[in-house]
């Protein structure tokens, strides 16, 4: 999610490197570039328009700082707003709640309530331990009712389900669900309900109805993350008729933005709590704020990296390398190099933090410190030219000859080639995707536009 | 008719943009006005379109094409009117003369409105005087036959359906030759809601089609991609990616009596010249009209108040 409004963004902040200062022109133009990459990710008119005027207001207001380069200042401006429309402080479920705990879903038609109202269920049976009491209160949809109970039963979870008919009405059925929840001893009660238009003033009556009934301890809006601009006035309907405790964002397991429910947060205060990712009953996660803010915030450090990288090597030799590594073809040789340019540019634990999806290197990276980096530079050196650039040679005895040459042992060098292994397949991959089948040329051209990209060191397809 | 049906599904909201839009009325600037229309543009979906689609309207502004400010909502909405197609026919919007049965797949990403769709559909050609035949090929969603076969219990038409996990090609191929026994002339066929990034289930689809195909000459005759209309730019990737594997007639906008406007069909209509034949307008089987271009643009550019 939002990594192509990352992008984008990190495109725009190009805008500001080199010489230039932060003229004026430079950051109206940076600014509109923002506002349609925000437009395109689906974010709301509105909020668009109020960010690129606050982040502009910050940077035209600024005296251009002594010593800090203008893409610096502007990532500053940028990374102070994007928190801004990030931050949450509170957890998936509510804090103190009654027992059993109630949890109501709400939304538009054909956002995925049911399915999420499952995931939940199974969520928190699993995860939580909970004992669960799923309530049928769409009475509208044509068989709603039995897709619940059904779901419910390949699952393990028990449904409070009444036939559709006359006299039974949402409200009706919700306050007996949580009578059944209390006697039956249940932990929690999650209630499905009908999608309904935030403009149906009927419905949208029923629906708060419902609310009271069951007073639930959360009531989630239901938001699919395919959604366009409608979804902050639905999302202010809703708030409205229901307090709202968060969003769970559905349906991003496929190429959506969610750029609409960055919108819903900002213009209602309600963050995500859950995001949805596949069709499959476990395929709900905690959404986590922060590791998404942290993840975009990245992007300043990232901006200065590249530049310390941009100072630290020759341009079009490390393009070539950036070319031959994408295509999966990387060696031990440019591991090398890129550990000893890292090193030119400074402390290894301080790039490391600068390098956004860190968190994702397995095993070599993980814990590497300065010390570290000496014994796997050992390592490489110890071996032949041939087995730097074909480290499949490195069978078992070459593997003992190596940590003895290199004053380490077998297990170690087995961990840098497996760690090897895998950064081989992620750049192969990552490469790939950038390259969607395009041209080696095109693919130059892209990185070149990137500005200083190619430069990044190559190991870390964290990226 | 659509557009009056549009007017009242757009009056039950009051928002910023009729605010907006009554600055249009008088002798505005035009930084004025295209601000105004720049607005309305966005919040209707239309997405990075309407960048140029302002840029164009300035310009014809600047090079004296248009008398004054006044003029520049009549102008966008004909621009907008011409992006979009609607059937070429609007008395016959569907190619069904092949068969028997014609068959008629639809299809879109999950919760779309496909299914209410069908049951809209089915009665659409049932007042044509056609035979409908419906299909459940959703063998996968939980309850989705049981949804359909309400649909067409209460439009009195047969429904043929596989067992819960079926492979939904044999349900097609199944129907076909039930459709030829019972003497249907239409076959309309449900599927599982996918994501249009799904690989698997797309190249399931693919199947569909070619069994189909192979069932009846020239199958499937028309396919129609359901898109909700309140989905913003990602409708037109689902175009896009939908069209690759199964070559799409036209769009079913769905759930336009919302205050959604479904714009992004303008930039499918543009990338990809798919038309848009029908739009949803509620949620029963009667909730469906034949899309019209120029009430669809006159909606979107309508300010939502009377
Ligand atoms: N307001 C409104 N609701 C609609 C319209 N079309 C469908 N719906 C509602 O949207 C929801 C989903 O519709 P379905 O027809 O089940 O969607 P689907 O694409 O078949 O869903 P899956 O099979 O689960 O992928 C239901 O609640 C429908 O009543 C419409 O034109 N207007
Ligand atoms: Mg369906």
């Amino acid at each position: 999610m939002l990594e192509n409004l990352q992008q984008s963004l990190s495109k725009v902040l190009d805008r500001f490197r080199g010489p230039g200062r932060l003229s004026e022109e430079h950051i109206q133009a940076a600014l509109r570039d923002v506002r349609r990459a925000l437009l395109e990710a689906d974010v709301h008119f509105q909020v668009a328009k109020d960010f690129t005027r606050r982040v502009g207001e910050r940077l035209l207001g600024q005296e251009r700082l002594a010593g800090v380069s203008g893409v610096q200042q502007a990532t500053a401006a940028f990374q102070t707003e994007l928190a801004a429309l990030m931050a949450s402080d509170q957890p998936a479920l509510p804090k103190n709640p009654r027992h059993p705990m109630v949890l109501l879903l709400a939304g538009l038609q054909g956002v995925g309530k049911t399915t999420a109202a499952a995931k939940l269920g199974l969520w928190l049976t699993r995860r939580r331990n909970k004992r669960v009491l799923l309530a049928a209160c769409d009475l509208q949809r044509p068989a709603a009712v039995e897709q619940l109970r059904q779901l419910g039963e390949r699952l393990g979870l028990d449904v409070h389900a009444e036939m559709p008919g006359p006299g039974v009405d949402p409200p009706g059925v919700a306050a007996r669900a949580l009578a059944q929840a209390r006697n039956g001893r249940y932990d929690v009660l999650v209630v499905d309900t009908a999608g309904r238009l935030h403009v149906d003033q009927e419905l949208m009556e029923e629906i708060e109805q419902v609310g009271r009934a069951i007073r639930p301890d959360a009531s989630y809006l239901v938001l699919d993350g395919m959604a366009g601009q409608v979804a902050v006035d639905a999302g202010k309907a809703f708030a409205e008729r229901l307090d709202l405790y968060g969003v769970i964002l559905t349906k991003m397991d496929g190429d959506a933005r969610g750029g609409a429910a960055l919108s819903v947060r900002e213009v209602t205060g309600v963050p995500v709590r859950f995001l949805g990712v596949g069709e499959k009953p476990e395929d709900l996660e905690e959404f986590d704020a922060e590791r998404l803010a942290g993840r975009i915030l990245d992007l300043g450090d990232l901006v200065g990296l590249v530049e310390k990288a941009q100072e630290a090597v020759d341009e079009q030799a490390a393009l070539d390398d950036y070319v031959r590594m994408m295509s999966g073809r990387l060696t031990m040789e440019d591991l090398l190099q890129q550990f000893r340019m890292l090193k030119k540019m400074g402390s290894m634990k301080k790039i490391l933090g600068m390098m956004p999806g860190m968190g994702k290197m397995s095993g070599l990276l993980d814990s590497v410190d300065d010390r570290q980096f000496a014994r796997i530079e050992a390592i490489v050196l110890s071996m032949t030219p041939k087995e730097r650039l074909h480290p499949e040679l490195l069978d078992g005895s070459r593997r003992l000859r190596v940590a003895r040459g290199s004053g380490t042992s077998v297990g170690e060098v087995k961990r840098l080639l497996r760690s090897f292994q895998d950064m081989q397949k992620q750049m192969k991959s990552l490469g790939k995707m950038m390259r969607g089948g395009r041209s080696k040329k095109r693919l130059l051209r892209q990185l070149g536009q990137r500005g200083g990209i190619p430069n990044l060191p190559g190991g870390f397809p964290g990226l | 008719m659509v557009l009056s049906r549009l007017r009242r599904g757009l009056a039950r909201t009051r928002n910023r943009i009729a605010h907006t839009l009554r600055r249009l009325g008088g002798d505005t600037s035009a930084e004025d006005t295209l601000e105004a229309l720049e607005e309305l543009l966005y919040t209707a979906d239309v997405g990075p379109l309407a960048a140029e689609l302002l840029a164009e309207a300035e310009g014809a502004l600047n090079r004296g094409r248009l008398a004054g400010p006044g003029e520049l909502r009549g102008w966008l909405q004909e621009r907008l009117a011409g992006l979009v197609a609607g059937p070429n026919d609007p008395a016959a919007p569907l190619a069904l003369d092949g068969g028997p049965p014609a068959v008629l797949l639809v299809v879109g990403v999950n919760g779309s409105g496909k299914t209410t769709s069908v049951a809209k559909l089915t009665r659409w050609l049932q007042e044509q005087g056609r035979r409908p035949l419906v299909a459940a090929a959703d063998t996968f969603r939980a309850a989705a036959v049981e949804q359909l076969t309400i649909w067409c219990e209460r439009l009195g038409v047969e429904l043929v359906r596989g067992a819960a996990g079926a492979d939904p090609a044999a349900v097609v191929h199944d129907a076909c030759a039930a459709a030829r026994a019972r003497g249907a002339d239409v076959l309309v066929v449900d599927t599982a809601g996918r994501l249009h990034t799904q690989k698997n289930l797309m190249a399931e689809l693919a199947k569909v089609a070619r069994v189909a195909g192979r069932q009846v000459p020239g199958a499937p005759h028309e396919t129609l991609l359901v898109l909700d209309a309140t989905t913003g730019q990602n409708a037109v990737r689902q175009a896009r990616m939908f069209g690759e594997i199964v070559p799409i007639d036209g769009v079913l906008l769905a759930k336009l009596d919302g205050s959604a406007k479904g714009g992004a069909v303008l930039a499918i209509g543009r990338e990809l010249g798919t038309p848009v034949k029908f739009v949803g307008l509620g949620e029963g089987v009667e909730d469906l009209e034949v899309f019209d271009p120029a009430a669809f643009a006159a909606a979107l550019l309508d300010p939502g108040g009377e």
